[in-house]
C-alpha cells in the first residue's frame, strides 16, 4: 500500500510531537477520538500515561482546552466543568470529554466515575484500557486479564500471574442506566470512530472503554499493535458491545479464533506456554472467552 | 437587614450574595445546616447556582476545581474527616492557582470519633497554599465569606481561601447579624473574570506536570504570592470597612493590648470568651490583653512581632496539636518572635479538644500554669479520667 503523507488536518485536538512510546495504542485511539470530537470540546484527564506523555510543562500536545488535576478525580472535575458550562449557557455548543486509563477508571477513580454516571452529567468518558498501571511500570489493575503477568502479579513457582478475571466495568456502567455505553478497540478504527460519534451525539453520561495495546506492558513488537488488538477482539476476550439505557443493542460479530493466537505473541502470557500446567490456565482463559461469545452472541 | 439567624444560615446567605455558579458539597456534621440552607435556596430559585450533589468530599472539591477552571465562581463546605478526604484536592486547587472559597467548619479528627469542635482539621491543611481566615462570631463569618472571594480572585493572589468557623459554637448558634443587600455585595465583589480558563475559543493546557527543572520555581512563585496575599487581606478588610462599616481587624486584631503585660493569643470563637475573661482580669488588676489571629495563612509574622512587642509574657491557647510535638500555633508564634533583642516567654496551652468547653476556669488554669513557668501543657484536662485509663 502506498504511504500517505501525514497532514495536520483533523488532528487539531491532539497534535503530534508528544512522547508516547512507539506503537502506543492509546495515542492512536486518542487521536481518533479527538479527530471525531473536533475543536469545540474541553477535556479532563486523569493522571497516567496519556497525561504524562502529552503535557510535560511547558509543552502540550493538546490543541483544545485540557485539564489534569489528580489520578482519581477526573470524573468529578469533568462534572464541575459541565456544571459550569450549564451555568454559562454553553453546554451543547461545547462538549466535555474525560480520559482515564484503566487504573484511574476501574480502580482509584471508580467512586467518582459512578457519581458522574448517577448524576447524569453530559460528559463522554473514554477509558483507555491497556490492562495494567503502565505509567508506573506495569503493575496489575482491576482490568488486568486472568493469568496475565505484571510486575505485581508476576508468574512464579506458585503463580500463573493475575489470579482474578478482569472487572466488567462496561456492564457496571450500563447498570447505572446511562444512555450509552460501548466497548471499542484501537485496532478497529472505523468502529471506534462511529462509537465516538455516537457518544458525542448522545446527551447525558456516556462510557466508552477502548482496548489499547501497549507494546512495553504486554511485550510484543511495537509494529504489531493493530494486529494484537484485533486478535483480542477476534478470540472473544474483548467483546465489542454497545448498550443504550442499560440494554445491549449491538455487538460486533466475530469468527472466533482460539485464544492462544492472541496470547502467544505476548510476553505477559508466555509463562502459560512453558509446560502442561500452563495449558490448564489457557483452557480457563478460553472458557472466559467462550462465555463472552455466548453471553453476547458474538459468533457469526 | 438585621436578622436573628443561625450561623449556618448566615454563611448560606453570604455565599448566595456572592453569586457562585457552582456549589458542590457532601454532607457531614456540623457542616450540614450550611449545605441544607444552600440546597433550599437553589430549590427555591433564590440563587442561580448549579448544586452538584456528589458522592464524597474528594469529588466535591474536584467539582469545584473543574468549575473554577471553566471560569465559574465555586463554593464548598466541609469539616473534619471530610477535610481530610479533600486534602489531596485542596493542595491541587492551590497549586493550580484556582481561586475559590470553602467554609472549613472546625471539628475534631478521628480517632476517637468526635463530631465536636476543635481546630485540628483545618490546621492539618495549613501547608497546602490555601489562605486561612478564622472567624470569631457569626457576623464576622458572614462578612469574611464576602471578603474571601475578593481576596482569592485578586490577580495578585489567585489562591483559594478557607473561612474557618467553629463547629456548633458558631454554625448552630443563633445571633443577630446584619445581612448586606445584593446591590452592596455586587458593588464590592465584581463577577469572576479569570485570566485563564478552559475555553475552546482560547485553549489552554491546565495541570501539566513539572520536572525537576521546573517544579521548584512554580512552588517558589506560590510562596511569593501567598506571602504577598497578606497585603491584599489587609486591603480587602479596609475596603470592606469603607463599604459596609464593619471592622474585625485585618490579619489580626488586639483587645486591651496597649498596656498588657500578658497577651493571650488564639483563633476563632474562643476569642469572645477570652475578651470577657480579660475584662474580669482587668477588674482584678491583672494587665491582660487578647490577640485574635484572623489570618493564619499567610502567617503575619511582622504584625505579630509589632503587636507583642511590649508584652512581658505571651500565652497561646489553641484547639489543635501536632502530636509528638506541641501546639502548632504556639510553635509559629515562638518562631515569629525568635531573634529579637528581647523575646518574651511564649507558653503553649492546648485546650478545647473534641468539644471540651473553654471556660473562665480553663483560662484561669492557663494563666496560673503559664505564670508558674510551664512551657507547653494541656489545659482543662480531666485528670481522673487519664489516671483511670
Amino acid at each position: 500500500m502506498a504511504a500517505t503523507a501525514f497532514t495536520y488536518e483533523g488532528t487539531r485536538g491532539f497534535l503530534p510531537g508528544h512522547r508516547a512510546c512507539a506503537g502506543c495504542g492509546q495515542a492512536a485511539a486518542v487521536r481518533i477520538v479527538m479527530e471525531v470530537a473536533g475543536p469545540n470540546v474541553i477535556a479532563a484527564n486523569a493522571t497516567g500515561c496519556l497525561e504524562v506523555f502529552s503535557t510535560p510543562h511547558p509543552e502540550s500536545a493538546w490543541g483544545v482546552p485540557w485539564i489534569h488535576s489528580l489520578f482519581e478525580n477526573h470524573p468529578a472535575v469533568a462534572s464541575g466543568i459541565e456544571a459550569a458550562l450549564k451555568v454559562q449557557g454553553k453546554i451543547g455548543d461545547v462538549r466535555v470529554l474525560c480520559f482515564g486509563g484503566d487504573g484511574a477508571t476501574l480502580d482509584i477513580g471508580f467512586g467518582a466515575l459512578s457519581g458522574m454516571f448517577e448524576r447524569g452529567h453530559d460528559v463522554a468518558y473514554f477509558c483507555m484500557d491497556n490492562e495494567a498501571y503502565m505509567n508506573t511500570g506495569v503493575q496489575r489493575s482491576g482490568s488486568t486479564p486472568f493469568a496475565a503477568a505484571t510486575t505485581t502479579s508476576p508468574a512464579g513457582r506458585r503463580s500463573f500471574g493475575e489470579d482474578r478475571p478482569k472487572k466488567d466495568l462496561p456492564a457496571i456502567a450500563a447498570a447505572h442506566g446511562i444512555p450509552y455505553v460501548a466497548t471499542a478497540s484501537m485496532s478497529y478504527f472505523a468502529d471506534l470512530r462511529r462509537k465516538t460519534k455516537k457518544a458525542l451525539e448522545t446527551r447525558g453520561a456516556k462510557y466508552v472503554q477502548v482496548h489499547v495495546p501497549c507494546p512495553p506492558g504486554w511485550g510484543y513488537d511495537e509494529k504489531n499493535s493493530v494486529e494484537i488488538g484485533k486478535l483480542a477482539v477476534d478470540c472473544g476476550m474483548y467483546p465489542l458491545v454497545e448498550w443504550e439505557n442499560g440494554e445491549v443493542v449491538r455487538v460486533r460479530k466475530i469468527k472466533p479464533i482460539p485464544v492462544e493466537d492472541y496470547l502467544k505473541p505476548q510476553r505477559r502470557f508466555r509463562h502459560l506456554f512453558r509446560g502442561e500446567a500452563g495449558k490448564a490456565q489457557i483452557a480457563k482463559i478460553q472458557e472466559l472467552a467462550d462465555a463472552n461469545i455466548k453471553k453476547y452472541g458474538l459468533a457469526e | 437587614m438585621r436578622k436573628m439567624i443561625e450561623g449556618s444560615r448566615a454563611v448560606a446567605e453570604a455565599v448566595g450574595l456572592c453569586r457562585p455558579g457552582v456549589i458542590s458539597a457532601y454532607p457531614i456534621t456540623p457542616q450540614t445546616h450550611i449545605v441544607e440552607e444552600l440546597s433550599q435556596m437553589v430549590a427555591d430559585g433564590e440563587t442561580d447556582a448549579e448544586y452538584v450533589r456528589v458522592e464524597s468530599e474528594h469529588s466535591a472539591a474536584s467539582v469545584c476545581l473543574g468549575a473554577v477552571a471553566a471560569g465559574t465562581r465555586a463554593y464548598s463546605a466541609t469539616t473534619s474527616q471530610g477535610m481530610m478526604l479533600m486534602a489531596e484536592v485542596l493542595y491541587n486547587i492551590a497549586g493550580m492557582r484556582l481561586p475559590m472559597v470553602i467554609t472549613g467548619v472546625n471539628r475534631a479528627l478521628s480517632a476517637p470519633l468526635s463530631i465536636w469542635n476543635d481546630q485540628q482539621d483545618t490546621m492539618a491543611i495549613r501547608d497546602s497554599g490555601w489562605i486561612q481566615l478564622y472567624a470569631e462570631n457569626n457576623q464576622e463569618v458572614l462578612d469574611m465569606h464576602i471578603q474571601a472571594y475578593k481576596i482569592a480572585e485578586d490577580d495578585r493572589v489567585l489562591l483559594p481561601v478557607m473561612v474557618c468557623m467553629d463547629g456548633f459554637v458558631l454554625t448552630h448558634t443563633y445571633e443577630t447579624v446584619d445581612v448586606p443587600t445584593q446591590e452592596q455585595v455586587d458593588a464590592f465583589l465584581p463577577p469572576y473574570d479569570p485570566l485563564y480558563k478552559l475555553d475552546p475559543a482560547d485553549p489552554y493546557t491546565l495541570g501539566a506536570f513539572a520536572g525537576p527543572e521546573m517544579y521548584q520555581e512554580v512552588r517558589y512563585q506560590i510562596q511569593q504570592d501567598a506571602l504577598g496575599a497578606k497585603e491584599v487581606v489587609k486591603e480587602v478588610a479596609r475596603d470592606f470597612q469603607a463599604a459596609f462599616g464593619r471592622w474585625y481587624g485585618d490579619v489580626l486584631d488586639t483587645y486591651r493590648c496597649e498596656d498588657a503585660e500578658t497577651i493571650y493569643v488564639a483563633m476563632g470563637s474562643v476569642i469572645g470568651t477570652m475578651k470577657d475573661w480579660c475584662d474580669a482580669r482587668r477588674e482584678e488588676g491583672g494587665k491582660a490583653g487578647v490577640l485574635k489571629l484572623r489570618c493564619f495563612r499567610p502567617f503575619p509574622q511582622d504584625e505579630l512581632r509589632a503587636a507583642l512587642a511590649r508584652a512581658k509574657r505571651v500565652v497561646v491557647l489553641e484547639k489543635a496539636i501536632t502530636v509528638g510535638g506541641h501546639g502548632i500555633l504556639a510553635a509559629e508564634v515562638r518562631a515569629a518572635l525568635y531573634g529579637q533583642r528581647e523575646t518574651p516567654p511564649v507558653h503553649g496551652a492546648v485546650a478545647g479538644l473534641g468539644g471540651r468547653d473553654i471556660t473562665f476556669e480553663t483560662l484561669d488554669e492557663v494563666r496560673h500554669r503559664a505564670e508558674a513557668g510551664e512551657a507547653d501543657f494541656f489545659a482543662g484536662l480531666r485528670r481522673a479520667v487519664v489516671e483511670a485509663m
